[in-house]
């Protein structure tokens, strides 16, 4: 148990007060102590928004990318050093918009990483456009007569995917979203945890509707259970269940077969190829005159 | 010089590769060097295609040919015009088109019952013509495909002799060919087989890529050749793929991507992202004819501009453009190199032209020891900073769980420390000059062009990248006809190097594109008057004939 204080930075803070971004950062932070791991065992791994910043007030490695290449970014962490934990923690416009074609393929994947949707249903740092779990009808300062398309349903996409731990987490209840977090991050392969996130500036709902609407999945659903995790994810924008929807272990990680050929820990450890394989190839590709020359 | 062009024509998936590759090898093994290069259509079937072997030649192209063995009689009209004087045309015969008639297709379905043949069949022919021993050709035969049955490749040998058996008597003192040739080996090399070579012996270990012609063949040599020990994955889309292997990089891997222009229009985020992470990042960009999709199977040297442009921001960069596999050797450990110590992205530009050429070339060789670790030793730091100001403005760069120091890496303008940041007073021109710092010493290290045959020289041919090979044999050619010409060749295309270039030479630019990109990056650079500019951009590698053409046309014009 690594206490929080740890994982205390000297940067500013740029978040409204009073944004439930802080209980996600604090929940995160319980998570990382109580698994024990340090700051240096940890990489957290960010795209561009007001959630995207999460990484710069936690002490870990920190590789805060471009809007929407988070996933991207985390996989090639992972793959080069998969001594580090490394976790995506980003907004819903960053992960489900801008770079939702990676977050599809993250799911064949199945790369080691966890990703953490701070999912506020607005792009906030632009100051309040509509995002894709933005419900249909919502005013925003862009969708001025209210969003006209339907909003994306990642987490079920998730599911159809065979994504192997997809869960909902509710930023207003910190005990649980720290345990979510912990079995989120204890998984081995790809974990989505979709983060409902009330946003006190721009949002269209106060937190008392959030609140009501988070309510813990029923202890009875079984998350091996495809159809009905599928249906529970789908509950989303009117309700939001709270906990595990779906758990898949045992599907073969990313790049578990190139570890196989070339031995475990981080990529710059590994000793250098022997030079007899690059000559063998160019001697390969060398052709000797014949003794005996054609006619 | 007895240097040979020969053409095998066709169309796609008919197998003039076939033909061509155990030709060109048998031409090898006697002792003759090749230089091949490939001419197709977009598209699996059909079409019009051409496999081109210069035998005896320099390592350049030619678009003429002194044989044409021709697969299909639609390919043998369409191919007709390329006939030099005295070309000889074997094979299926266009309607009324002269030649030694063999129907390769006919003759297979009669002795051997099926055209699966009719491809050793053609290979006999011009094996017999290029007066290459049937045994050789056999052997090489056999050796190419020895993957195939023996009742199977006991077929094909019998094909062969059938080929070889059915053109001789047709051939007589004028029709053979004789090739000069020597005892010393040669390496039978492409630019992307040394790019792939050279970038895992410089200790490349990632590469995330997205597949486009012509640059899939860095990604899939990788693939087909797990020894390399190189993780290679087929991302998404371009982004995923400079993203991924931008992070690998932070994170330690040394790493790389290929694309073409597209793809790189995808990457340019990316090359941005790697300038402002200071990020090692090798990057190949393989051109071919655009705007948009373009031409994706031709060739062309249009993306300069896009290659040192390409991506917001101001930040340092190299660009390389090697014209050779030896060239393409020592540009990949450049890259690396300055990519490591540099801490940010360089660009190696190729085009489709080197990528499906082969060239023949003797003493080709690989250095025996990665480029050195760029990294920091984690127990050298204090409190560590990923960004921290130095003289020189580079950082003692430490990966991502390289240590207990902690990285942090920020897109966003940062602090030493790598926090965002908005100090626009001290901590926003700092990090700037910190960067352009890094392009001012980038620079120093730039080479000079290669000059061939300037010393008395009163025309200068300037040539960067692929071009090289032309420029040079149109120098030789020039000379030999009295001229007093020479050539400069540019392999680092960004920065320029300072440049003291002799005032009364008449300077001439040559190159793959229609608006004379590196004309104007000489003269924005340097002090330069330039009497020409050589354009090509049909699809088509520039050639010597081309540009002794242009040379010739702007003499008599001179005279006029
Ligand atoms: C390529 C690119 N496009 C657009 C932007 C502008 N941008 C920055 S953050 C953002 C949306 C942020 O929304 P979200 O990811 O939900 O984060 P939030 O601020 O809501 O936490 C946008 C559009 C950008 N930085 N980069
Ligand atoms: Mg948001």
């Amino acid at each position: 148990m690594i206490p929080i204080e740890q994982y205390r930075t000297t940067a500013e803070n740029q978040w409204c007060p009073g944004c439930p971004n802080f209980g996600i950062q604090t929940a995160l932070k319980r998570a990382l102590g109580s698994l024990n791991l340090a700051p240096h065992q940890v990489c957290l791994v960010s795209g561009i928004g007001q959630a995207a910043k999460t990484p710069h007030y936690i002490a870990a490695h920190v590789f805060n990318g471009l809007h929407g290449r988070a996933i991207p970014a985390a996989i090639g962490i992972q793959i080069a050093n998969p001594d580090l934990k490394t976790i995506v923690t980003s907004g819903d416009g960053c992960i489900f918009g801008e770079g939702g074609n990676h977050l599809l393929h993250a799911f064949r994947r199945n790369p080691d990483i966890t990703v953490i949707v701070h999912d506020n249903q607005i792009y906030a740092l632009t100051k309040g456009q509509g995002s894709p779990t933005t419900r249909r009808g919502e005013k925003t300062r862009m969708q001025f007569d209210g969003v006209a398309i339907d909003p994306s349903q990642m987490l079920a996409t998730a599911i159809v995917h065979d994504c192997t731990f997809v869960a909902r987490g509710y930023a207003g209840d910190l005990e649980g979203l720290t345990e979510l977090l912990k079995r989120a991050i204890e998984h081995r392969g790809f974990s989505l945890i979709d983060v409902i996130q009330p946003c006190i500036t721009w949002g269209n709902h106060p937190v008392a509707w959030y609140k009501e609407r988070a309510t813990p999945i029923p202890t009875d659903h079984d998350p091996t259970h495809r159809d009905r995790a599928i249906a529970l994810a789908l509950e989303a924008p009117d309700s939001f269940p709270i906990g595990v929807l779906y758990e898949k272990p045992a599907r073969e990680v990313f790049g578990e077969t190139y570890r196989q050929k070339v031995g475990d820990g981080p990529i710059f450890k590994l000793p250098p190829l022997a030079p007899s394989i690059i000559q063998s190839r160019l001697k390969a590709m060398q052709i000797h005159p014949a003794p005996r020359v054609g006619a | 010089m007895k240097d040979r062009s020969i053409f095998i024509v066709g169309s796609a998936g008919e197998g003039i590769q076939t033909v061509g590759d155990v030709v060109a090898r048998a031409l090898l093994r006697s002792g003759v060097s090749v230089f091949t290069s490939k001419e197709y259509e977009s598209r699996i079937r059909g079409g019009n295609s051409s496999y081109r072997i210069r035998a005896s030649g320099p390592n350049a192209p030619r678009h003429d040919a002194d044989v044409i063995l021709a697969l299909n009689s639609t390919a043998a009209a369409h191919y007709q015009d390329t006939a030099s004087s005295n070309c000889l045309v074997l094979g299926e015969l266009s309607p009324g088109g002269e030649g030694i008639r063999v129907p390769f297709q006919a003759l297979a379905k009669e002795q051997f019952s099926s055209l699966l043949y009719a491809n050793s069949i053609a290979a006999g022919c011009l094996g017999a013509v290029l007066g290459i021993s049937q045994e050789l050709l056999a052997d090489t035969l056999c050796e190419r495909f020895s993957r195939l049955t023996e009742e199977v490749l006991r077929l094909n040998v019998d094909a062969l002799a059938l080929g070889y058996k059915h053109v001789l008597p047709s051939l007589d003192a004028s029709s053979t060919i004789v090739l000069d040739s020597s005892s010393s080996a040669h390496s039978f090399i492409s630019v992307h087989d040394a790019i792939a070579l050279a970038a895992v012996a410089a200790g490349c270990r990632f590469m995330a890529a997205y597949p486009m012609s012509p640059a899939t063949g860095i990604m899939t040599t990788f693939a087909k050749d797990p020894e390399l020990g190189v993780f290679v994955e087929q991302a998404e889309d371009e982004i995923a793929a400079i993203n991924m292997s931008l992070a690998a990089s932070a994170a330690g891997a040394r790493a790389m991507t290929a694309t073409s222009g597209g793809g790189f229009a995808l990457m340019t985020e990316g090359i941005s992202l790697a300038g402002m992470t200071e990020t090692p990042l090798v990057v190949v960009v393989a051109q071919r004819p655009g705007p948009a999709t373009g031409l994706p199977t031709r060739t062309a040297q249009e993306d300069l501009n896009f290659a040192i442009h390409g991506g917001h921001g101001e930040f340092p960069r190299a660009v390389l453009a090697p014209s050779d596999p030896k060239d393409a050797i020592d540009a990949i450990y450049r890259a690396f190199d300055w990519a490591e110590r540099f801490q940010t992205p360089v660009l190696v530009l190729s085009d489709q032209f080197l990528a499906d050429s082969h060239f023949s070339v003797m003493d080709i060789s690989i250095p025996q020891t990665p480029v050195p670790s760029g990294l920091a030793d984690p127990s050298e730091s204090g409190a560590y900073q990923r960004y921290a100001l130095t003289e020189d403005g580079i950082s003692p760069r430490l990966a991502l769980g390289q240590s207990e120091h902690l990285v942090r890496i920020d897109s966003d303008e940062h602090t030493e420390e790598g926090h965002i940041t908005e100090d626009l007073e001290f901590v926003r021109p700092a990090m700037v000059e910190k960067r352009l710092e890094k392009m001012r010493r980038l620079k120093r290290e730039i080479p000079p062009p290669d000059d061939y045959r300037t010393d008395d020289a009163e025309t200068v041919l300037i040539s960067w990248g692929s071009s090289r090979g032309a420029v040079v044999e149109a120098v030789d050619r020039l000379r030999g006809m009295g001229q007093r010409v020479g050539s400069l060749h540019f392999t680092t295309v960004w920065p320029l190097p300072q440049l003291s270039l002799p005032a009364e030479v008449k300077y001439w630019t040559i190159e793959g594109n229609a608006t004379g990109q590196f004309a104007r990056l000489l003269q924005a650079e340097g002090d330069i008057q330039l009497v020409g500019k050589i354009e090509r951009y049909d699809g088509m590698p520039i050639d010597a004939a081309s540009i002794l053409a242009e040379l010739a046309g702007d003499h008599s014009e001179v005279d006029a």
